[in-house]
């Protein structure tokens, strides 16, 4: 492997687990955060006909989950190609 | 056309539309039978894994237990979503560039070594037969109730049905009738709770109806409910009655086990690129929570429903529905007080499931008499939780194809997930045990064929199970996820993102793992179930979050060990390289 494939690597998967820190902190966050630890807390305040910490534990988590691995797909395509490691 | 004509003729499409593609994609090379020859759309993969996922449980069992725990029924929401997660940014990419055939052969090329192969064997095959023992079950009980033949007679149909297109279409026949699956379950579930939310509240989409007010009132839903159940002595919707540190420790669980089944991972071994298995990933968790955040609307509609329908009213004038469910068993009714009506508040009626009396012997009402004695509360009602989505159409008075569709679509889900656990069976049996380890001379063609029989031997166990279900099958699920959790999850994942970690490690941790959660799970289920209890779980965690001790125990004495022992060779760490960059995923290929 020459040197400077391998350092194009080393960044890029320096990269990557940036963005995988970034993303799976949010995922911590709607989850354990607002849908476990904090829920009675946010029960207090109401959207519409729901406590927002049980609107977190039974939809909010859930919407979000499917936002970040949209947003992880298209991050990890412009990385791939940013790198040249994107597939033909 | 009544209702019963309808549902021949619902099941009888679907099947006939499943044994067709099965008949249009059969399997002609091991590559098509083990990872349809990693040439499947990443839509179609998002469906397949979406049936493949949903199971009995989730379309039949998850609203209903959410429907009588209330928000603590969250733990299954976010614990069988979020680890879609997990498996899209941690595992599926890179076990998609791997670019074999199992999980266990990832397993023991990463670690080189044939012991933790088998190790990642014999975990697959118990995880897997777990899991589809309750299948089987569930596609006998639709059966039983909606066709009106016998429980057995039904798993034997549905053994025939999974058949036909596991053992002749392989990964290539599941994954079509997977997609088709899927679109019939999701039209099952998603009308019925459209109708309901609908005459509820008024508003089509029932995500946002069980936020909304009760047509015709300015009272919220959920306000209601918290209402009805403080009356009738139930503690309120939506809050919750589990300890935050148990919630906790199940959600991880579930979550991490979700990433690490085998069936749900060798799903994103048949698309073509490693981008594709990300954009997958996406499509399933989207196609997966369309029922999932469905599902907890479903609950809150059907509580209130049932509440409204039962509490205080006379036996002999309730709907038809409830002598229907009454005739399966899924609800009795004991008159304690003797008053001909239905008391329903907190507390069990009775201890355990409903013993009716033999032939039909019926209590001053016309209710079917049962044996059970009675407990001291004033409960007068046994409602089985599945009843919530199966009787729900009939509570809400919604029109009879509409029922069919119901049976059609359970049917769907739990064939669908059936299914793709046998070929996870039989392809570690074929692949990872008679190829790599036990008769390593046959080619290709004499491992497809060990591939069929070992899938037919397999239906024929799942099939047995069905029809003699073991009294523990509820109590082993926990042992599914918690195992995946304890064993997989950790082992993979080291595996990609930690370059230095060996054999031993991998080993050492998986052992410890397994072992201990094992232990947990059998001691409190099995051994000792009286002590089942908070004041004697391990710091409050009870046996279905266990798996979450069990995966930190893994990282860290994995990590402990491969700190005192050898580095992995160069070429595996090279293999590690190759796996992190996406460039170069060819379609999969065997490793001999």
């Amino acid at each position: 492997m020459s040197q400077h494939k391998k350092e194009n690597m080393e960044a890029y998967w320096k990269e990557n687990l940036k963005i995988l820190a970034i993303l799976l902190t949010i995922w911590f966050a709607v989850s354990f955060g607002a849908g476990i630890l904090f829920v009675d807390a946010l029960d207090t305040i109401k959207v519409g006909g729901f406590p927002l910490g049980f609107w977190f534990a039974q939809q909010g988590s859930i919407y979000t989950f499917v936002i970040l691995i949209f947003v992880y797909v298209w991050l990890m395509n412009r990385l791939d190609r940013k790198y040249d490691f994107h597939e033909e | 056309m009544d209702t019963q004509t309808l549902i021949y003729m619902f099941v009888g499409a679907s099947f006939a539309l499943y044994i067709g593609i099965a008949i249009w994609s059969r399997a002609g090379s091991t590559s098509e039978y083990y990872v349809a020859s990693g040439g499947v759309h990443p839509i179609a993969n998002g469906m397949a894994t979406g049936a493949d996922w949903m199971s009995a449980a989730s379309f039949i069992s998850m609203a209903g237990i959410i429907s009588f725990v209330g928000r603590d029924g969250a733990v299954y929401l976010m614990g069988w979503t979020g680890g879609y997660v997990l498996l899209a940014m941690c595992l599926a990419p890179y076990l998609r560039k791997f670019g074999k055939f199992t999980v266990p052969e990832f397993v023991g090329e990463r670690y080189y070594s044939q012991t933790a192969r088998v190790v990642a064997v014999i975990c697959v095959i118990f995880i897997s037969f777990t899991y589809v023992a309750g299948q089987m079950r569930g596609v006998g009980i639709v059966f039983s109730r909606y066709l009106e033949v016998d429980i057995n007679t039904g798993v034997f149909i549905g053994m025939a049905i999974v058949f036909v297109y596991a053992v002749l279409g392989g990964m290539k026949g599941i994954t079509y009738t997977q997609v088709a699956q899927y679109c019939v379950m999701i039209f099952a579930y998603m009308i019925p709770a459209i109708y309901i939310s609908i005459m509820m509240t008024g508003n089509p989409i029932p995500q946002i109806g069980f936020g909304s007010t009760v047509s015709g009132s300015d009272v919220y839903l959920l306000d209601k409910l918290n209402g009805l159940s403080q009356e009738l002595g139930f503690s309120q919707y939506t809050s919750g009655t589990k300890s935050t540190v148990d919630v906790f420790f199940i959600t991880v669980a579930l979550m991490v086990g979700t990433a690490g089944l085998p069936h749900v991972i060798v799903r994103f071994f048949t698309v073509p690129k490693v981008s594709d298995a990300r954009l997958s990933a996406g499509y399933a968790l989207l196609f997966i929570a369309i029922l999932y955040t469905t599902a907890p609307a479903v609950a809150s509609f059907a509580r209130v429903n049932l509440i409204e329908t039962v509490s205080n009213a006379e036996y002999q004038k309730l709907p038809t529905w409830f002598a229907n469910w009454e005739k399966s068993g899924l609800i009795a009714w004991q008159d304690k007080n003797g008053d001909g009506k239905i008391q329903y508040v907190a507390g069990a009626p009775f201890n355990g499931a409903p013993a009716f009396a033999e032939g039909d012997v019926r209590g001053n009402s016309g209710e079917r008499v049962v044996t059970n004695e009675s407990t001291a509360n004033g409960n007068e009602l046994y409602v089985d939780r599945d009843i919530m989505v199966l009787a729900n159409p009939e509570i809400a008075q919604l029109p009879g194809w509409v029922i069919a569709l119901i049976a059609a679509g359970g049917l769907a889900a739990a064939l669908s997930t059936a299914a793709g656990l046998l070929l996870v069976i039989s392809t570690s049996i074929s692949h990872d045990l008679l190829k790599s380890n036990l008769a390593p001379n046959i080619n290709e063609k004499q491992e497809l064929l060990a591939a069929r029989l070992a899938a037919a031997a397999a239906i024929m166990v799942a099939g047995y199970f069905g029809i003699n279900p073991p009294g523990f099958v509820a109590q082993v699920v926990a042992f599914a996820f918690g195992l995946a959790a304890a064993s997989f999850f950790p082992a993979i994942l080291m595996g990609i993102f930690n370059k230095k970690m060996n054999k031993e490690g991998a080993i050492a941790g998986m052992l410890v793992g397994l072992i201990f959660t094992f232990a947990y799970i059998v001691y409190f289920k099995f051994v000792n179930p009286a002590a089942n209890t908070p004041d004697n779980w391990l710091f409050g965690v009870s046996p279905e979050g266990i798996g979450t001790f069990g995966m930190i125990l893994n990282f860290v004495v994995s990590y402990a060990v491969s700190k005192v022992t050898p580095p992995p060779p160069e070429h595996i760490q090279h293999l590690v390289d190759d796996i992190r960059i996406p460039r170069g995923a060819g379609a999969p290929v065997a490793d001999h």
